[in-house]
């Protein structure tokens, strides 16, 4: 039984941990499909961690503090877009623009306004998004396997959690079949041709990014008032990069892009669990080396044991209407 | 806006290369006082401060070409990069590892002649910068993984290996600070104080040392490879259209490869600048964004020697000026700096088209008007 709920409780925290990684590889779909590279990831998620903490702590309710996050985040996508779609700027440039900018920016306010530490203040109860339990949790607990699975596994999350799983199904309904994801797809794959058509394809990388605004603001708030209750320096610490891989390596796909990010969230959770204990034969491995394993993970996963990822044909390009 | 068709070859050089980064400079910096405002400072006295840190006094001009000095090595390791439309973000990195190389080097082989000593040195950061960037490279022109991630991933796993390496195999046993033992005080590389008397200055203590004129020859060495040698124009076309470099019979493989470790042999040095010339030790996290901070020079400096030196200064002035705004302004920390270079990026980067159509229009109807006056 020790066996079993150690097992319970790896796929929990990898379920917990995978949540930014989903939110933000759905938001990439999004950005990348309509033909708009999308490295951004991070920064956006680490704006909307600042501003969830900074909007709940002053508003007094977590609900308000995400809504600023993803009034900003849709900003900072229609920032990029202003760049790289209408100005027709380098989207890697303006992403990497976007990414340290939000780097400096949050910390130097965050000091600024709450001193010197670059933290926010620490929210109390009313002020972050608490763990659910799903009903009859705790009567359930001990039958054995069902049990487990329902007490220990699928109760006890943040909201986001359940967010994350079910954004999966419909951004998959969305981009593969409604008319809107198919001009989507169109766009990132031959833009002129959904011109000619009548579409406008500013239009649609526009309302592309802005989904993908929102989106990625969920990721920050799950990280800043949720599974902490407050926001710190670089506390995204690279998940927008691990997304982006992930959905690289799901192909563009929502299904597959889910898989990979949870591949993430539980070479994570194994990592923390690595930490301090001592292998056979290895003996204890050192806990600077076990950190670095999910972005040796995302190298190889990159890499590609499954065959060269294909993007969207459009992608990076900026469209250019009368040649 | 984008409707402004320009003749670009009726534009003078001096617009398109001057005129229109100073307007997107003055953007970002206009924009960047707005945020000096919105932290509770004035913006007007954070200018002043800036200008009185790194020109006000000897001492603070050193600071402010030391700085220099790192941003030209991580300039120009953006800009090789670029011109073979590769993103090497992990100049932090390679910096890092870079910085590995010139210790070990050092540390083993000082019993040789000193100027010997520090040509492996230089040597030693070279080719572990080169090293680290081999791989991302390897692997964007083997199975097209995107180089920005790569890179960025090997950022984080360079920061892992380096705290591995202080902490448990060369920290410096006496202390419990996680740094290496001081490297022997004969092959430090001679700092500007000694140099000082020579000028007819007195200086207390500096960090600018010799390796900034290695940054001056970096320069050099760079504007030769790109421009006028055959491997530079190989991978400018690579950068252009590598379907048309293909056909000319040029390789991609070998022209990417060569192009990023040229790169992180270049981010590399940094290593020489710090560990050599400054702390003689290896400390944790040294880069101190330096790597980042290379983007924005390269992309300000349009990615050319001639451009990247001015460029770098600015930074030197932003980055010095910059620690004398947060001491004197308890509002701002070092982080506002980094926004900066944000902003700079995006202005002079994403953004350098913004006006970029009715500047040129305005000044090719002016000159037309000239010449038909």
């Amino acid at each position: 039984m020790e066996f079993l709920s150690d097992i319970a409780s790896l796929i929990n925290s990898t379920l917990r941990i995978s949540t930014p990684l989903v939110f933000a590889a759905m938001a990439g779909i999004f950005a990348e499909r309509s033909g708009v590279i999308d490295f951004s990831l991070e920064g956006k998620m680490l704006m909307a961690a600042f501003v969830a903490a900074v909007g709940s702590y002053y508003l007094g309710n977590p609900w308000l503090g995400l809504l600023l996050a993803i009034i900003v985040c849709v900003c900072l996508s229609m920032l990029h877009g202003f760049a790289s779609v209408t100005h027709k700027g380098d989207q890697v440039v303006s992403c990497v623009a976007i990414n340290i900018l939000i780097i400096g920016l949050t910390t130097a306010l965050a000091a600024a306004w709450f001193g010197q530490a670059g933290l926010t203040p620490t929210l109390n109860e009313d002020q972050r998004f608490l763990e659910i339990h799903l009903p009859f949790a705790d009567a359930l607990r001990d039958i054995p396997v069902i049990g487990t699975l329902y007490s220990d596994i699928l109760s006890g999350h943040y909201v986001f959690v359940y967010l994350a799983y079910l954004s999966v199904p419909l951004v998959f309904w969305i981009v593969f079949k409604t008319s809107f994801g198919l001009r989507l797809r169109a766009v990132g794959e031959n833009p002129s041709a959904v011109d000619t058509a009548g579409i406008n394809v500013f239009t649609m990388r526009y309302k592309a990014l802005a989904i993908n605004g929102v989106l990625i603001a969920f990721a920050g708030a799950h990280l800043s008032t949720a599974v902490n209750a407050n926001f710190f320096r670089e506390m995204s610490a690279g998940r927008g990069y691990l997304a982006l891989a992930a959905m690289i390596f799901g192909k563009w796909h929502p299904k597959t892009a889910l898989i990979a990010c949870l591949l993430f969230g539980f070479t994570d959770a194994l990592q923390i669990r690595l930490q301090g204990v001592e292998l056979p034969a290895i003996g204890e491995i050192p806990v600077q080396l076990i950190q670095a394993l999910p972005y040796i993970l995302t190298v190889v996963l990159l890499a590609g044991f499954v065959g060269k990822a294909i993007a969207p044909n459009a992608i990076g390009q900026p469209y250019i209407k009368e040649r | 806006m984008s409707n402004i068709v320009v003749d670009k070859s009726k534009v003078p050089w001096w617009v398109s290369n001057v005129i229109v980064p100073l307007v997107n400079l003055t953007l970002a910096l206009l924009v960047s006082g707005l945020f000096v405002f919105i932290a509770g400072e004035n913006p007007i006295e954070a200018v002043k401060l800036i200008i009185y840190g790194s020109f006000g006094y000897i001492q603070g001009f050193a600071y402010t070409l030391y700085y220099t000095t790192n941003f030209i090595f991580t300039g120009l390791a953006f800009a090789v990069a670029f011109h073979c439309r590769l993103f090497n973000i992990g100049g932090e990195g390679q910096a890092y590892i870079g910085g590995l190389g010139v210790f070990l080097v050092a540390i083993n082989l000082s019993f040789l002649p000193v100027p010997i000593v520090w040509l492996l040195a230089i040597f030693g950061a070279f080719l572990f910068g080169a090293a680290w960037a081999y791989i991302p490279a390897y692997l964007q022109s083997k199975r097209g993984s995107h180089v920005v991630i790569t890179t960025i991933m090997f950022n984080f796993i360079a920061s892992s290996l380096m705290i591995f390496l202080l902490v448990d195999v060369i920290r410096d046993t006496n202390q419990m600070a996680p740094h290496t033992v001081k490297l022997p005080e004969e092959i430090w590389l001679p700092s500007f104080e000694a140099f000082s008397g020579i000028l007819g200055i007195k200086i207390r203590y500096s960090p600018l040392n010799l390796t900034f004129l290695l940054a001056i020859a970096s320069l050099f060495f760079v504007w030769f490879l790109v421009w006028k040698t055959k491997w530079g124009y190989e991978m400018r076309a690579v950068g252009h259209n590598t379907q048309a470099a293909i056909y000319a019979g040029i390789s991609p493989h070998k022209n990417i490869i060569i192009a990023m470790c040229i790169s992180g042999g270049l981010a590399g040095l940094l290593g020489v600048n710090e560990i050599l010339g400054v702390s003689h030790k290896i400390q944790a996290g040294f880069p101190a964004g330096y790597g980042f901070t290379g983007i924005a020079v390269a992309l300000m400096g349009r990615n050319h020697p001639i451009g990247i030196l001015p460029a770098a200064f600015l930074f030197g002035i932003l980055y010095q000026g910059g620690s004398e705004v947060t001491f004197e302004m308890p509002n701002i920390t070092r982080y506002m700096f980094v926004a900066v270079q944000g902003l700079i990026i995006l202005f002079s980067g994403a953004l350098e088209n913004l006006f970029r159509p009715q500047i040129e229009s305005f000044f090719v109807r002016r000159l037309n008007r000239e010449v038909n006056a």
